[in-house]
């Protein structure tokens, strides 16, 4: 049984990049622990000598030239852009 | 002239070639049905004034004498394909007031087969669930009703596509499966679903969910109406590098009605525990059906199977984690900042109002099972399992051509249920979730209908890229159960 703390709940959050309060974290650490524990039959499977499948697709993946094919097209990159400024996104300052 | 929204795919694709009607008046009786069935919910964003203009276009490419796969006929499209100029949400609100500047691979597919698009129909968020309870954009009703009269999911995560075929808003939807969001939903809503190979359908322009198991199917009333659309989806595509370079054999023409001597495989580990009496006999009598049909009826087993949920719902949140890592509040979507903020405030806030929880959840169980300290024994050991799953599929297919057992474990339930823990829900997903690991086609076909009059579908699941004899079978099952029942309201 693998039960999440607030303190882990806090650190996994952040790692997401997703705010979450104090009340949130409680509820969060349930949700998350139940998840968990019904993941947790795996461990009975015994994989010795099993490789990870991390594709179904039965296939090289193919080569292309490293050549540009598409470009010029500034307008609508940025046309969905919460913000932008010059042709560029805009971020918070980063930099002090 | 009989009610064009009853048409079949096939019927209405022979009645324009015949000059029975035109593209813009099927096209416009399908407006009205949208209009009247609002109270269902069915689409995020309709799209009435390009759905016309695209029915014109097609009655004058048809007078012209070329007419496509799908010339005029009108479809529904998930709000998970990227649509050029038409808002695309994912049902989220992160995505609200998006719009492409591109056109997903499969809708361009569609469109060039000469498809006319009605609107953008709704899902669970990010395709994450199974009741289309957890959209931004509210709960899709299911047009069916149980005896109490109650609202019923549809389903999901392609809820909106499943109701809006089911009540004849649309000759037929697009539909994406990543754990069983085709063939759950079609079974809840009567209709036919099936989820291709992996790698049939271009996943490019698709909004990411889990990139190892997203599909993209047809979703429609008949088998011969999937066979049809799928044809017309399908296709290498460069720009998806998982996309196979397959030719798209002519899918209609497996529909043989001939499956004498073929081998259908039955799974006694999908005869689970509490498995309602009801399903059990739908089971049992799509096996005599079969049977009747000349088929050879074995049993098989996929000794892995208990564990295929467990392995689903580690190695989907943790592709999740990665895939919506891209909703930053920069680049498009919605953004939270106050003055003053951090790069990582901004994140955080944006991410925290333009995700709903179920979505939340699963980042976050994902970004978990990736950490340091727990990928071994979690993400990596998932990995292994799903190669057991695969070679259990893999060794029943060395000795039978389909299986057969059922798409879900019960009929819709109401919308409300299973809300209380996220594990229950997950449980709908159960008979679904092992053909996703393995990249399997699966068709659930509506052969049935519960005590409460409500639809049942069973499922066909077959080898890498052999839809076509899922199709056969598939074909075989609905002639066989004439399946006619409607949802109150749309009896033809």
């Amino acid at each position: 049984m693998s039960s999440l703390d607030k303190e882990t709940v806090r650190r996994i959050a952040f790692l997401s990049r997703i705010n979450v309060s104090e009340e949130g974290l409680g509820e969060l650490a349930g949700d998350l622990t139940r998840i968990l524990d019904f993941v947790e039959e795996l461990q009975e499977v015994d994989v010795e000598g099993c490789d990870p499948l991390t594709s179904v697709a039965d296939l090289t993946l193919p080569m292309r030239k490293d050549e540009v094919t598409d470009g010029n097209i500034q307008q609508k990159v940025l046309s969905n852009a919460p913000m932008t400024d010059a042709g560029c996104f805009v971020v918070p300052k980063v930099v002090e | 002239m009989t009610d064009l929204t009853n048409l079949t795919l096939a019927e209405a694709r022979d009645g324009l070639a015949k000059g029975d009607y035109t593209s813009v008046e099927l096209t416009e009786a399908h407006i009205k049905s949208m209009e009247a069935h609002r109270n269902l919910n069915a689409y995020i964003t309709e799209t009435p004034d390009k759905a016309l203009d695209m029915a014109k276009a097609s009655d004058a490419k048809r007078a012209k004498g070329d007419a496509g796969k799908m010339e005029g006929l009108p479809i529904a499209i998930k709000d998970l394909f990227c649509t050029e100029g038409v808002q695309t949400t994912a049902a989220s609100h992160i995505l609200e007031g998006f719009k492409p500047e591109y056109e997903s691979t499969v809708t361009t597919n569609l469109f060039n087969n000469g498809a006319v698009m009605l609107g953008k129909a709704n899902l669970d968020e990010f395709a994450m669930g199974s009741s289309n309870t957890s959209s931004y954009y509210g709960n899709v009703i299911n047009p069916w009703k149980g005896k109490d009269g109650k609202d019923l999911v549809p389903g999901g995560s392609s809820g909106g596509s499943a109701a809006a075929v089911a009540a004849g808003m649309a000759l037929a939807a697009t539909g994406t499966d990543t754990g069983g969001s085709i063939r759950q939903p079609a079974s809840y809503c009567g209709i036919v679903g099936l989820k291709p190979t992996y790698g049939r359908c271009s996943r490019w322009g698709i909004v990411a969910f889990a990139s190892s198991l997203d599909q993209a199917g047809p979703m429609t009333k008949t088998v011969r109406d999937a066979a049809i659309m799928l044809g017309a989806m399908a296709g290498h595509d460069a720009k998806d590098s998982t996309s196979a370079p397959v030719a798209v054999p002519d899918f209609e023409a497996a529909l043989t009605g001939d499956i004498r001597g073929m081998k259908i495989g039955i799974p006694k580990e999908y005869r689970v525990d509490n498995m309602p009496e009801e399903i059990n006999k739908l089971w049992d009598n799509g096996i005599a059906m079969l049977r009747d049909a000349g088929a050879e009826v074995v049993d098989v087993t996929l000794p892995h199977t208990k564990y295929a949920l467990g392995t689903y719902y580690i190695v989907a949140p943790a592709e999740a984690s990665s895939n919506l890592a891209r909703y930053d509040g920069l680049r498009y979507g919605q953004r939270v900042m106050d003055e003053g903020d951090s790069l990582d405030d901004m994140y955080m806030k944006s991410r925290a109002a333009g995700f709903g929880k179920e979505v939340q959840r699963r980042i976050m169980i994902g970004t978990y099972v990736l950490s340091a300290g727990y990928y071994d024994a979690y993400y990596n050991k998932a990995l292994k399992v799903r190669r057991r799953i695969y070679q259990d599929f893999a060794t029943a297919f060395g000795t039978v051509d389909a299986i057969l057992a059922p798409t879900a474990p019960s009929a819709a339930f109401a919308i409300g249920e299973n809300e209380d823990d996220p594990v229950k829900m997950y449980l709908n997903d159960v008979f679904t979730v092992p053909a996703s690991l393995a990249g399997l086609p699966g068709l659930s076909v509506p052969t049935g209908l519960s005590s409460e009059g409500l639809p049942l579908g069973l499922q066909l699941i077959g080898k890498p890229f052999d839809e076509e004899t899922v199709l056969r079978v598939g074909g075989v099952l609905e002639t066989a159960s004439n399946f006619t029942a409607k949802p109150a309201g749309q009896e033809g």
